[in-house]
């Protein structure tokens, strides 16, 4: 069963009738009811394409939300090997909302930090839909510095609301936990690289993202505030979401013109959920591309492009 | 209507300039805390705390600086100007003329005021944030200018001190203003780098972006008492968990129980105790009495 998003509503129609057709053709139809199933499923590819070739903001926001969207653990299966997640801050706790580990990227020993927002009731609670606490951020801070010490490339994997907003997150420090990983992210001597694979929420992906790449999935979405979160500090009503997606420029394709992203990973037609191992594929040559940009450089060489590099963010517009 | 005329014409000045004469402006101030009225030229002579109750309420950025500098005499340094309204923003009004509205309101640039002079003979530079420019909103212009204040702490060698007060991100400019907390982050390291002193002093109320950033990675961290701070506000807070907050929840007291600030500092102690730490930290002898 496929499902379908609001806007996709003439696709699935298409769909609905491609389906119908097949059903009478597996109950013995003439040959050219397959070349008409043929025909029809060639049109929903092809709306499905210009559908998603001018998504608004909001749909975007839709898209990067999707549930069936690859999420941290996906990329991990498909492009990590020997994937070993270490656990803890070694203060205070293990926060799930935060995985972070060990592994090896195409034949590289690598750290991989992210958001994990889980896939169903029972993982969405663990992982508490991938909003973390303070000691989410420590221990980020605890695997930069052991892979600054052994010389593994860091890769971040940014799918977040924000980082939690509770009574604990502030009685911890939630924000001094961002903000020290924020430095981390920006002192290592070591490549890193941030992919925000659906929503990149906030401080609390800030605080992993300060990277010396930050790429985006073309669909994915970046923000200072959630659209919802937007409209109700902005215009005073939550229901102008939409209008606060547009406003607010969250999308790829403006973050690459401001400057504040450095490149675009594309999609499969209709969204990363409609081929997860084709954009989990296209993510991994990505960062490949990206680290082999950044190989060779000396530790202080990474540390001051990635320091110029955000500096220079909006000097020149 | 006609007879009325006269009788406002002549009765209702008198009575304008007797109300007038009797309720001017700001005369008196209300004291949040206790309720008590106190005479405003006794709240602005206590540099803004309220006498009695000590309830501290904001303080703005230039008599900030003159608070803390030797005879209030200071060197303001120059910020570098920013693109204006990168988003071509508007929610109910355009930014462009809220922030010309802010900039009548408060005569400042943007939130953040830069100073370098002498604190009890130490030469330092300040930073001030100032709440009633934009919610001391953190956006490129206040960004920049954390960055320039870090950047003269290191060209003249002095320590850094920061006076915080901010709702944290300035909305209207989106992503530009998320991505001033790695630029600031950037310059508080190179003000580490060079080994010179970072404190943040956190004003009410410091939350959001801010906090997550440059506020919350000084060397030593010090609250006015009763401050308000935080990543997230409180009210974000409530509707999350949907429930009240505990009392002096993320108040300056609430933080130095909870580890994130090293002491809450009155306001009237703040000069000496911020030239106090930074000789302390530079090994210079104490002051002679």
């Amino acid at each position: 069963m496929r499902s379908y998003l609001d806007f996709e509503k003439s696709v699935a129609e298409i769909d609905a009738k491609a389906d119908e057709l097949s059903a009478i053709l597996a109950t013995g139809g003439s040959p050219a009811l397959a070349d008409e199933i043929g025909r029809i499923e060639a049109r929903a590819k092809a709306a499905l394409k210009d559908l998603y070739a001018s998504l608004t903001p909001w749909q975007k926001a839709m898209v990067a939300r999707h549930p069936m969207r690859p999420h941290f653990k996906d990329y991990i299966t498909g492009l990590v090997e020997d994937f070993s997640p270490l656990a803890g801050d070694r203060a205070f706790g293990e926060d799930e909302a935060i995985v972070a580990g060990i592994g090896r990227f195409r034949g590289v020993s690598v750290a991989v930090i992210g958001q994990e927002k889980g896939s169903d009731t029972e993982s969405r609670i663990r992982h508490n839909f991938g909003m973390a606490m303070p000691e989410g951020y420590r221990k980020a801070v605890r695997i930069m510095e052991m892979a600054d010490r052994f010389n593994l490339p860091v890769i971040s994997i940014v799918d977040t609301a924000g980082a939690y907003p509770g009574i604990g997150a502030e009685e911890r420090g939630q924000a001094e936990a961002i903000a020290r990983s924020t430095e981390a992210c920006l002192g290592l001597g070591v490549p890193n690289i941030a992919v925000i694979i659906g929503e990149g929420g906030s401080g609390g992906a800030v605080a992993i993202a300060s990277t010396n790449t930050v790429l985006m999935l073309e669909h994915s979405i970046y923000t200072v505030a959630s659209p919802e979160a937007s409209a109700s500090i902005l215009w005073h009503d939550s229901s102008k979401a939409q209008e606060a997606a547009t406003t607010m420029k969250i999308t790829a394709q403006d973050l690459l013109k401001f400057g504040i992203i450095d490149g675009i990973i594309q999609e499969p037609v209709g969204g990363a959920h409609r081929d997860n191992a084709a954009a989990i594929a296209s993510v991994g040559d990505a960062v490949e591309k990206s680290l082999q940009s950044l190989s060779g450089l000396t530790p202080g060489e990474l540390r001051d492009k990635r320091a110029e590099k955000f500096l220079g963010i909006g000097r020149k517009l | 209507m006609e007879t009325m005329n006269w009788i406002s014409n002549v009765v209702r000045p008198k009575i304008r300039s007797f109300l007038k004469r009797d309720t001017p402006q700001n005369l008196w101030i209300k004291c949040p805390e206790s309720g008590q009225l106190v005479f405003a030229k006794d709240v602005e002579a206590n540099l803004n705390v309220i006498p009695g109750s000590d309830y501290h309420m904001r303080l703005a950025a230039v008599p900030r600086l003159k608070s803390m500098f030797d005879d209030g005499v200071y060197e303001e340094i120059a910020l570098p100007e920013v693109p204006l309204d990168p988003l071509k923003f508007r929610d109910e009004k355009r930014y462009v003329d809220r922030l010309r509205d802010a900039k009548t309101k408060t005569q400042l640039v943007d939130a953040v005021k830069i100073a370098f002079g002498k604190v009890e003979g130490v030469k330092l530079t300040i930073g001030v944030q100032d709440f009633d420019f934009m919610g001391g909103s953190l956006g490129m212009a206040a960004g920049e200018a954390i960055i320039k204040g870090m950047e003269t702490a290191v060209a003249k060698k002095t320590p850094f001190v920061l006076f915080a007060s901010s709702g944290g991100a300035r909305m209207q400019e989106g992503m530009f203003s998320l991505m001033q907390m790695p630029r600031t982050t950037v310059a508080v390291r190179r003000l580490r780098e060079a080994k010179l002193p970072y404190i943040v002093v956190l004003a009410n109320p410091t939350t959001g972006g801010v906090t997550a950033s440059y506020a919350m990675l000084g060397d030593i961290h010090i609250a006015e008492p009763g401050a308000l701070i935080g990543f997230a506000g409180p009210r974000v807070i409530e509707q999350t968990i949907r429930e009240k907050l505990p009392e002096g929840f993320q108040r300056a007291e609430f933080l130095k129980e909870h580890g994130m600030v090293d002491m809450v500092v009155h306001r009237r102690e703040m000069k000496a105790t911020i030239a106090r730490l930074c000789r302390i930290l530079a090994h210079s002898p104490a002051r002679a009495a």
